[in-house]
């Protein structure tokens, strides 16, 4: 009884609408009569893999995209959305995962931006910023109007995007994968905003492919997968395995299975490194470690405690201004990348699209991109095209790259597919030490799942692997030794047996190490 | 039978690609013929006969074809110099002084070195030589501009400006001094003739047209081969689309970005060698005032692709050649030719209006408004 009324109740404060809609783009249908409802003060989860239809549906409900069929309801009535202009009107506010902020402007600014409140012909910036105050006390937010944007760390520049949208009085906000930029504290701060936002009577869309927060924070969950809505669940009636499943469309292994390995001699030898960025800041101090082949050394740390600049030393693309970095014994010490491929180092490096492809070129040239320079890719200075489309097809089929041809350019994959790419690339070579800086970030599970395999692999053949993740589980699931930097040190290296979450969780937020 | 099959497909793919590059170019020529005509029109004259006065002026006899193909050959090598620092991510604005730096030494070793020897070479070791030199010291100007970007940052744009400056001012210093022909009728700053051992022969009897023209194809042809066929064409596209990619992928940017401006200086280089050694015999002030500039614009129109290059060229020949048949058949101004070609690249570079006048939905790259991983 009470039941019943509860749930006409719960019906009857549905905010948001999308009904049967389609939409079809160049060779991919990618809303295929969909269907999703947002109630009023919920977090509605949407669930999908790379490619599912889950931007695509949100694009057409903020008015980047055009639906072919169906229609949009806004508060009980179809709402004409061709614009973004439209849907804010509407009260639609969206945090993309690329914030849309101008890292020079102040946050007031950045807030207003599009939105401009004028004072005789000047921008009022103080009523703008006691607004925000006003937002950021009521939520807790805690944004400082008058900060600049570039100096605040990512996790209050999406704070930032938030205030943006309730600024402009949205009473539906889209988030989308927006725990993919933040560190496990910093996602904890965000959900508690999302229900703070929620108790207020805002309703949320939560875009991600993260089953784990999703059990966590979404009252509903719709699974989106190839284009279709799956299923619409509730937290507490599924679990990861079944979302998984549903996602991706089969069974899929959430667990890492890893055997026990002895390891051998030490592959990468780093004493004492020292790196400064580009700000000539020193970013790393007297780094010391090891990893030895068989074995995976995994980094752990809050994003920005040194680890880019780290590998990027220990890969080539940065001088490193002290210490030596050895390889099998060779000195490699501020080499150039060249020198470190030949000395048997693979990288799947940070930013897939700024360093590991070239999104212009074919998927064939790109899996040449670190070898395309001698045989058989090139004889006497000529490339080789049949060379190159040969090593495409068979890494194609090896990596299970979904692309229509090996002469696609690399840039049309999605994200997954280009990681594959580029995995496909630096694990094929004969080498003897592979650098894997982020090398899930932004995939979907089947991917992840795929890729952390395929890096085991290459521990049980033997190889050297240092992995450097923001991700804790990432870390830990793969990882036979745990190394922790805080502030561009090496706060603690520890078997991973013999830690727990907690524990890294300490050293990651700089707590001392009485003993390793 | 699939080999074959895969080939016919790639086949397909290279000409539909081609008439997707070729298309908004086309369009834009045609947009600006019509805009063109207009303003003809405007100014009280006849866009049909001015049309066919341009056509007849450029194509309409064999010396009007041969006067065409002499005016494309520098429009072709420089157009080509600029192409390729466009493929290298570098933006030459520089042609025109490199040019000047090619025709000046071209002129030199080729009156001069005679005399300094005290004797006459043979055809096949004095020409080549005056349009090698010329070449060389087209690319090490440039390659100063290559070297200043690796080592400092110091941005190509400004730093060939200035060389154009310095190249342009220190050929008018020479043909007014040291090398000025020194004949008593002279008054003109120009150098001496060149030995007869230092010119390029004559195809035809009576046509101007050169072999440097014939020349000019081939190192098109060549400028393709290296770009889409060699390891260091790989590596010059590379740095062009992606340097960090390129860094990353063990590529010596530094390196890349010298030997690109170089590469790009030579063939400037060329464009004057060439038209001092095959067609004037000297190098005179002001003869190659604009090509550098033209290039630009070559380049832009043929999209950097070299066969883009050699009709951009043509298309520029034709206009400037049929000119004066234009103008004398109309008596409209030869300034308009000049505005004809603005509108062709106000056209080409904002393609957008064009791709509004025909409908062409862009392909490819489109407006990214969000960015993400999720589908």
């Amino acid at each position: 009884m009470t039941e019943t009324f509860m749930l006409s109740n719960v019906e009857t404060n549905i905010v948001l609408e999308a009904k049967r809609i389609t939409k079809q783009f160049p060779g991919v249908l990618a809303n295929d009569n969909v269907n999703f409802d947002l109630r009023k003060g919920e977090i509605h989860a949407l669930l999908g893999e790379n490619g599912a239809g889950k931007s695509t549906l949100m694009n057409l409900i903020f008015g980047l995209h055009l639906p072919d069929q169906g229609e949009v309801i806004v508060n009980g009535k179809t709402a004409m959305i061709h614009s973004p202009n439209d849907s804010i009107a509407l009260g639609i506010g969206m945090v993309h995962q690329h914030f849309m902020l101008i890292p020079v402007f102040t946050v007031a600014e950045n807030v207003m931006l599009g939105d401009e409140t004028v004072k005789r012909g000047a921008l009022d910036r103080n009523t703008v910023a006691a607004k925000i105050n006003e937002i950021s006390i009521q939520y807790s937010l805690n944004v400082d109007p008058h900060a600049m944007v570039g100096t605040l760390p990512v996790g209050l520049q999406q704070r930032v995007e938030i205030v943006k949208t309730l600024y402009r009085n949205a009473e539906i906000v889209i988030l989308d994968e927006p725990t993919a930029v933040l560190t496990p504290q910093e996602a904890e701060d965000l959900f508690r905003i999302m229900r703070d936002l929620t108790g207020r009577g805002v309703s949320i869309i939560f875009i991600t492919h993260k089953l784990k927060e999703v059990l966590a924070i979404a009252d509903r969950i719709t699974v989106m997968r190839a284009g279709r809505v799956i299923n619409t669940v509730l937290p507490s009636e599924t679990d990861s395995a079944q979302l998984a499943n549903m996602m991706v469309g089969r069974q899929v292994i959430l667990t890492v299975n890893k055997k026990d390995r002895e390891p051998e001699a030490d592959v990468l030898k780093v004493e004492g490194v020292t790196v400064r960025d580009q700000r000539d800041l020193e970013t790393v101090h007297h780094v010391s470690f090891s990893v030895r082949g068989g074995e995976i050394l995994g980094i752990a740390g809050v994003q920005g405690n040194g680890q880019t600049e780290l590998s990027e030393a220990l890969t080539g693309l940065r001088h490193p201004t002290g210490g030596k970095v050895f390889i099998s014994g060779h000195d490699v010490t501020g080499k150039s990348p060249r020198v470190m491929t030949e000395t048997g180092l693979a990288h799947i490096p940070e930013d897939r699209q700024r360093h590991g492809l070239v999104l212009s070129y074919t998927v064939a040239d790109n899996m040449a991109l670190c070898d395309y320079y001698h045989p058989p890719f090139s004889q006497r200075g000529v490339m080789q095209p049949k060379a190159l489309d040969e090593n495409a097809r068979k890494l194609i089929k090896a990596f299970d790259v979904r692309t229509p041809s090996p002469f696609v350019n690399a840039g049309k994959l999605s994200g997954g597919n280009q990681q594959k790419v580029i995995v496909a690339r630096e694990l094929s070579r004969n080498v003897k030490l592979v650098i894997a800086n982020q090398p899930t970030r932004g995939l979907d599970v089947g991917s992840i799942e795929y890729i952390h395999s395929e890096i085991i692999k290459m521990r049980d053949r033997g190889v050297a692997v240092l992995l450097v993740s923001a991700e804790l589980d990432e870390i830990m699931a793969l990882s036979d030794r745990i190394a922790v930097m805080y502030r561009g040190q090496i706060v603690a290296i520890v078997e991973t047996k013999k830690t727990t979450r907690e524990q890294l969780g300490l050293w990651m937020a700089g707590a001392h190490v009485e003993s390793v | 039978m699939q080999s074959e099959k895969r080939s016919n497909s790639l086949t397909k793919q290279i000409l539909r690609s081609i008439s997707e590059a070729g298309l908004i170019p086309l369009l834009a020529i045609l947009t600006a013929v019509v805009v063109g005509g207009i303003i003809i029109i405007i100014v009280g004259g006849d866009p049909i006969r001015a049309y066919t006065g341009l056509i007849e002026g450029s194509f309409g006899s064999t010396k009007a074809l041969s006067e065409t193909a002499v005016w494309a050959t520098p429009y072709i090598f420089a157009g080509l110099a600029v192409a390729l620092a466009f493929k290298g991510g570098l933006f030459n604005i520089g042609a025109e002084g490199q040019l000047a730096v090619g025709a000046v030494f071209s002129a030199l070793i080729g009156y001069a070195l005679p005399e300094w020897l005290g004797f006459s070479l043979p055809i096949y070791i004095h020409l080549p030589l005056a349009i090698i030199v010329g070449m060389l010291m087209g690319g090490i100007w440039a390659g100063i501009v290559g070297v200043l970007k690796a080592y400092t940052g110091g941005h190509e744009v400004i730093n060939t400006i200035m060389m154009n400056y310095i190249a342009l001012n220190t050929t008018s210093f020479l043909l007014n001094g040291v090398m000025k022909d020194r004949s008593p009728t002279n008054v003109i700053a120009r150098t001496p003739l060149i030995a007869d051992s230092a010119r390029m022969p004559e195809i035809f009897d009576g046509l101007r047209v050169h072999w440097g023209f014939v020349l000019a194809l081939l190192v098109a042809f060549l400028i393709w081969w290296l770009l889409n066929k060699t390891t260091l064409g790989f590596e010059i596209r590379t740095v062009g689309l992606n340097p960090d990619a390129a860094q990353y992928a063990g590529i010596n940017v530094k390196r890349t970005v010298i030997l690109t401006m170089a590469l790009s200086g030579m063939l400037a280089g060329l464009a004057g060698s060439i038209e001092v050694t095959g067609l004037n015999y000297r190098h005179e002030l002001g003869f190659s005032i604009g090509y550098g500039y033209d290039a630009i614009a070559i380049a832009l129109l043929g999209k950097s692709h070299p066969l883009g290059v050699v009709l951009a060229a043509f298309l520029f020949a034709a206009m400037r050649n049929g000119a004066t048949r234009m103008q004398f058949l109309t008596q409209l101004p030869v300034d308009l030719i000049s505005m004809l070609q603005a509108l062709i690249l106000l056209f080409v570079a904002a393609d957008a209006i064009v791709r509004y006048i025909y409908r062409i939905k862009s392909k490819g790259e489109r407006v990214v408004l969000t960015r993400g991983w999720g589908g």
